[in-house]
């Protein structure tokens, strides 16, 4: 295949899903408008979701989710040992996703909750890095196609991929959304990687931090900044914490 | 003749999630037919516990990557009702326009990507890219509008960002509006296209009797709140759903079951058609007979033709909604909430069926129990027992494994379980 001159062969996929809501698979069904094209340069080897045929001859695999069971983890080791390159796909993958939220809870306790004398096997959450080496993070709740898009486009042409350094503050300068704190509420914007595009505020939500924490964050003015507004230490945890992609804030 | 049959399916493709398929037929003979769920247990209802009110919808949504609009209604609606919030009207239209947009992206996704390679014999949609690219740019065009619609309405179609307690956060721009209005009518043409192509599928001629429960509309095609209906005659109030789901825990399982009036029921476009058919828009109910959809239709492939119903239903609804919000563009679409404690149920249906919600709050605002019920959950049981009944009719000389396996999966699909969101 080739584009504007450029050699290149069609890159030999898998999409494997683990603890989650199998929602950035569906990303990868999304944005229509350019879909056939997306799909064209993509070799689909095996994705269950979508299809029926599953092949284990894949260079790229792609996965969703976190790692809460057994089965999970031999899963994980079986696909690390037969791809060329492990992705980890969304927050779930990258940093546990809110699956994680589960492990502040006693799990026997919560197993009895659910499914009351019939316990059902689970582990502590954990992400994908946390049980195999992980070539590629691209993080999000859901990911942003858009991103996966680009990044396709530089794995295809060879070219190293950088994410964005800046915080999703920026992104909302660019779109014109007013400041969240403006409207009263909370947001992780000032401390979150950008690369999104802000749907979140542009919406009228604050950054929940789905995507972890941007390279040149300032912590220590973000702090002051929530405590003068007036959140409490309860509310910046919660939202600290949703994802697991920042440390736990005592 | 000796009939001996063997299937077994591990990790059923094209659907939503993991689940096993096992039949084993001896000299004609059903031995074992099951449908397990085998999916990871998330623990939605023990995160929950803690959480603030503003904060359910927003993690309750990630249960489900298909249906997190769905979810993050059915959780607004409980905490609203705990705290005794009403939203304003051009919030009840901006939430169902939302909805809307879900159903169609989602039973678009089914019937292209997920069931209709089977009745093309086809493993999956994508050689049709090279074989049949106007078919992709249908699906392309359908499902993209869908996936607008929540844009537009609810912030972002997964994990929607706009819809909050107490209302929506933001009416959309007029223009972003109208450019929906233009799209959807165009797309009726693109919907008639794909019926043309549906009505070359052969579906399966095959009843097993079954209940159907589903939100009961009074005078709209119900899709947000309201009361509790079956095909059985039992009728209850929203609160109520525990005495229409009644769960309980299976063995091998990480879904539950449900029962009601027979040892299983049903629920989705089917359960909805079943019960509401007669509130149905004039194109979608010709559609229906056109395509010989009769309520009560005990045909579970059927679902495939009642999900197309409700996207016909769905558009020109979407239109009128579209209509009422520009004619009062100004109108408010947030009230403020005070928290107290209380408890409240949502009852919402999602695509694929009556999804519930259940949440009791303290004084401050925070969750103290949660309860979810969703609907794969409630035909999971449906499901189980389908398959004997479809084995047995199968099990006849001539049939080769492979295609009882493509039947029985076929089965499943028609569904279009949500196998992750059954087990949350």
């Amino acid at each position: 295949m080739s584009y504007l001159g450029i050699e290149f062969s069609e890159l030999r996929i898998a999409v494997f899903d683990f603890t989650g809501c199998e929602g950035c698979e569906l990303q990868l069904a999304n944005k229509e408008d350019t879909l056939a094209d997306f799909l064209r340069v993509l070799k689909i080897i095996n994705f269950r979701e979508v299809s029926s045929v599953g092949g284990s001859d894949y260079d790229i695999a792609l996965i969703e989710g976190a790692i809460s069971r057994s089965d999970e983890v031999e899963r994980i080791r079986t696909i690390r040992a037969r791809a060329k390159v492990l992705v980890a796909l969304g927050s779930c993958a990258c940093f546990g996703g809110v699956n994680k939220l589960k492990n502040a809870y006693d799990l026997a306790e919560a197993n009895r909750e659910v499914y009351g004398d019939d316990p059902k096997e689970t582990l502590p959450v954990r992400p994908i890095r946390d049980l195999v080496t992980v070539d590629l993070e691209i993080p999000g709740c859901p990911v942003s196609k858009a991103e996966v898009e680009h990044i396709v486009q530089h794995v295809i042409l060879g070219i190293p991929y950088q994410f964005p350094v800046y915080p999703v503050c920026l992104e909302c300068k660019q779109r014109y959304t007013v400041c969240r704190f403006e409207h009263g509420q909370i947001c992780l914007g000032p401390i979150t990687r950008g690369g999104c595009d802000a749907p979140c505020p542009a919406g009228g939500l604050g950054c929940w931090g789905c995507r972890g924490p941007a390279a040149d964050a300032n912590f220590e003015e973000f702090f002051s900044l929530v405590k003068a507004r007036g959140f409490s230490d309860r509310e910046v945890s919660e939202r600290m914490n949703f994802f697991g992609a920042f440390e736990v804030r005592k | 003749m000796k009939i001996d049959l063997n299937v077994d399916v591990h990790h059923l493709t094209r659907v939503e999630g993991h689940g096993n398929i096992r039949i084993v037929i001896k000299d004609g003979e059903v031995k074992e037919a099951r449908w397990d769920v085998v999916e990871t247990p998330r623990f939605f209802e023990v995160m929950l516990k803690g959480k603030h009110y503003s904060t359910a919808g927003i993690l309750t949504a990630r249960i489900c990557g298909i249906c997190s609009i769905g979810h993050c209604l059915a959780s607004l609606r409980a905490t609203e009702d705990a705290m005794g919030v009403i939203i304003p009207e051009a919030a009840a239209r901006l939430r169902l326009l939302a909805k809307h947009g879900e159903t169609l992206q989602s039973h678009w996704l089914h019937l292209f990507f997920l069931a209709a390679p089977d009745f093309l014999g086809l493993p999956s949609a994508l050689p049709l890219l090279e074989t049949n690219p106007e078919v992709v740019h249908l699906a392309q065009q359908l499902k993209g509008l869908g996936n607008r619609i929540c844009d537009v309405a609810a912030g972002r179609a997964t994990h929607p960002v706009s819809l909050q307690v107490g209302g929506v956060a933001r009416m959309p721009a007029r223009e972003r509006l109208l450019a929906l209005r233009d799209d959807l009518q165009r797309s009726l043409e693109y919907i008639g296209k794909t019926a043309d192509l549906l009505r070359t599928f052969r579906i399966p001629v095959f009843e097993r009797e079954t209940e159907f429960v589903a939100l009961k509309g009074e005078t709209e095609y119900p899709w947000i709140g309201g009361r509790l209906v079956s095909t059985d005659g039992v009728e209850r109030a929203e609160n109520a759903y525990r005495e229409m789901t009644n769960e309980y825990v299976v063995k091998d399982n990480t879904t539950k079951w449900c029962r009601l009036s027979r040892p299983s029921f049903a629920v989705g476009a089917l359960a909805r058609y079943n019960n509401n058919h007669r509130l149905l828009h004039p194109d979608a109910a010709r559609a229906a007979a056109d395509f010989g959809l009769v309520s009560v239709c005990h045909n579970p492939f059927m679902n495939n033709v009642a999900q197309l119903v409700e996207c016909i239903h769905v558009t020109h609804d979407s239109i009128r909604l579209i209509d009422e919000l520009v004619a009062d563009e100004k109108a408010p679409t947030m009230v403020d909430v005070t928290p107290r404690a209380g408890e409240g149920v949502g009852a919402v249906e999602v695509p694929r069926g009556i999804l519930y919600h259940h949440y009791e709050y303290d004084e401050n605002g925070y969750v103290v129990r949660a309860n979810c019920v969703i609907p794969t959950t409630q035909n999971n049981a449906n499901i189980h027992l389908d398959l004997p009944a479809l084995a047995k009719q199968f099990a006849v000389e001539g049939m080769t494994d492979e295609q009882l396996t493509l039947l029985c999966s076929m089965l499943v699909r028609s569904y279009d379980p949500c196998i992750s969101c059954s087990v949350h």
